[in-house]
């Protein structure tokens, strides 16, 4: 656990280096946490973050890129042009929720 | 009669189905399962089949043979589950069978057809997959006289059931096409999603460690978006390419299509339930177990083994009105067959990942944990014998439900 200032506020982080408690988040550490990982997020970006977030809040986990898919109705190849390389871990990074587990 | 009521006699239905005919008074409850199928599978026995290890006499026997006496056993398809009206409509006769208590272990299934350009016409001849039988037979056959080239293993999607299946496929590759004297002869390429050989540190170390020695090239956090079977490419959504020659992929897999069908799956057809307990997230009395459970942790059999332990616990408590005390602690325990004659164990659970060491076993053991070592191969080895004999007519094993620390050095 480490508490870092982003947008003016102390967030905590966990060990994975996500940020512990999703309620600590706003638009505006959405903003600093998404341009620290070079990021400028847009609307397109925004619908991908705000389902995540539903999402969360109704299932307990970070959704998966087919949930984010399959439910959230944003194709996957979408996904990796808003946020490239690993875009399931970004947009939880930038939603200010868990790693997605990613069990096998 | 109470009505207890078991979709899927598998690895996990007919587990549960043996340790509650035991358990459960025959005066009381009336027991009913029902598959689609009449055969019985050891599916950890497909991994041997393309290398001329295992027949199909090691893999195949009739589920009959593991249905205790007292189960009604039914063979039909399942149309839907109406969990408002505690009933299941089956196609044989079109009937609808009632139910006070209702476990869904109806498993998780490969389905190529999920990924653009898999099935196309390049299916089963240069493509090709284990998790069949179908499939494990038609690579036999695909092995036994290919000439070499670029051989690539490819996993579709997470979760898929036996996570080191794929790993166990290629390292036992190497070890096929050095017997044969053409591993010069062969590329061997792991494309997988996973950031590494495997989800955990130290057993993902160890694994891409052993894939190194190898000389088996892995292209991390891979996901295919399709596959080109004209031109042999594998493309993943962020415009990677992987060229093979001959394609060992694991499919997209997904829970049985009644799940979907019935409003009881998330979306990819695996049951959310509760993860110490089993408990369905809307229904009190639907339970799921097996691979068709929506649970954070492996989908394998060694997982529906120790969860249906703790279940039967549970159960006998849950319908008496009391507290389900026992907690799954999403304990798995795997044999990593790792060629040459040797193999890698491994024991975790939700909390605790893979760690060196060694795992005592009554009588038989110790293995050594995360380590290769020629004990683990004929572990894995006399797991067959086990499986048909003890396990699946739901005999008591020389190991815990929870996972134990002992041995381990954390």
């Amino acid at each position: 656990m480490s508490t870092k200032e982003i947008a003016g506020k102390a967030i905590e982080f966990d060990a994975d280096g996500y940020m512990a408690d999703y309620k600590q988040w706003d638009q505006q550490v959405a903003e600093a946490l998404a341009s620290d990982i070079g990021i400028t997020l847009t609307d397109a970006h925004w619908k991908v973050i705000n389902f995540c977030r539903t999402d969360y809040e109704a299932q307990g986990d970070a959704p998966t890129l087919r949930r984010i898919t399959t439910v959230g109705g944003v194709p996957t190849k979408d996904l990796y042009q808003l946020f490239p390389k690993g875009p399931a871990k970004k947009v939880a990074y930038v939603a200010g929720l868990k790693k997605p587990s990613g069990c096998i | 009669m109470k009505k207890l009521l078991i979709l899927g006699a598998g690895t996990a239905g007919t587990m549960i189905a043996n340790k509650l005919s035991h358990v459960l008074s025959r005066d009381e409850w009336k027991i009913t399962l029902v598959d689609q199928n009449e055969t019985h599978y050891y599916q950890p026995g497909f991994l041997f089949i393309p290398f001329g290890i295992y027949g199909e006499n090691d893999v195949i026997k009739p589920k009959r043979d593991f249905i205790p006496s007292g189960v009604d056993m039914i063979v039909s398809e399942i149309e839907l589950i109406e969990p408002e009206h505690n009933r299941v409509r089956i196609a044989k006769d079109n009937r609808h069978l009632q139910y006070d208590y209702l476990i869904i272990a109806t498993g998780t299934h490969p389905r190529p057809e999920e990924t653009p350009g898999l099935t196309d016409a390049s299916w089963r001849k240069n493509i090709h997959d284990f998790y069949t039988f179908d499939g494990a037979v038609a690579l036999t056959k695909h092995l036994r006289t290919w000439q070499g080239g670029k051989l690539v293993v490819s996993i579709m999607e997470l979760p898929y059931k036996c996570p080191v299946a794929p790993l166990e496929f290629i390292f036992l590759a190497d070890w096929y096409f050095h017997e044969k004297g053409m591993r010069d002869k062969v590329e061997l390429t792991l494309a997988t999603p996973l950031p590494g050989a495997f989800t955990k540190p130290r057993a993902g170390q160890l694994l891409g460690n052993i894939l190194e020695e190898k000389n088996i090239k892995i292209v991390p956090e891979f996901y295919t978006e399709r596959v080109d079977s004209e031109q042999n490419v594998l493309h993943s959504y962020d415009e990677q390419e992987v060229p093979y020659d001959l394609l060992v992929v694991v499919p997209v897999n997904k829970g049985a299509d009644v799940i979907g069908r019935s409003g009881l799956g998330d979306e990819l057809n695996h049951v959310p339930v509760d993860k110490h307990t089993f408990l369905h997230a809307e229904y009190d009395n639907i339970f799921a177990l097996g691979d068709a459970a929506g649970l954070p942790t492996s989908k394998a059999g060694s997982v529906a083994h120790f969860a249906a332990e703790v279940f039967v616990e549970n159960f006998l408590r849950y319908i008496d009105g009391q507290e389900m005390t026992e907690q799954f602690d999403g304990h798995a325990n795997c044999f990593i067959e790792s060629g040459f004659g040797k193999g890698i164990l491994i024991d975790f659970n939700y909390d605790v990942e893979p760690l060196p060491g060694k795992f005592p076993l009554p009588g038989i053991g110790p293995f050594s944990l995360l380590q290769e070592s020629e004990m683990n191969h004929w572990g894995k080895m006399m797991f067959r014998w086990m499986y048909w004999n003890i396990l699946l007519k739901g005999k008591e094993m020389p190991i815990t439900a929870q996972m134990s620390m002992a041995g381990k050095w954390s």
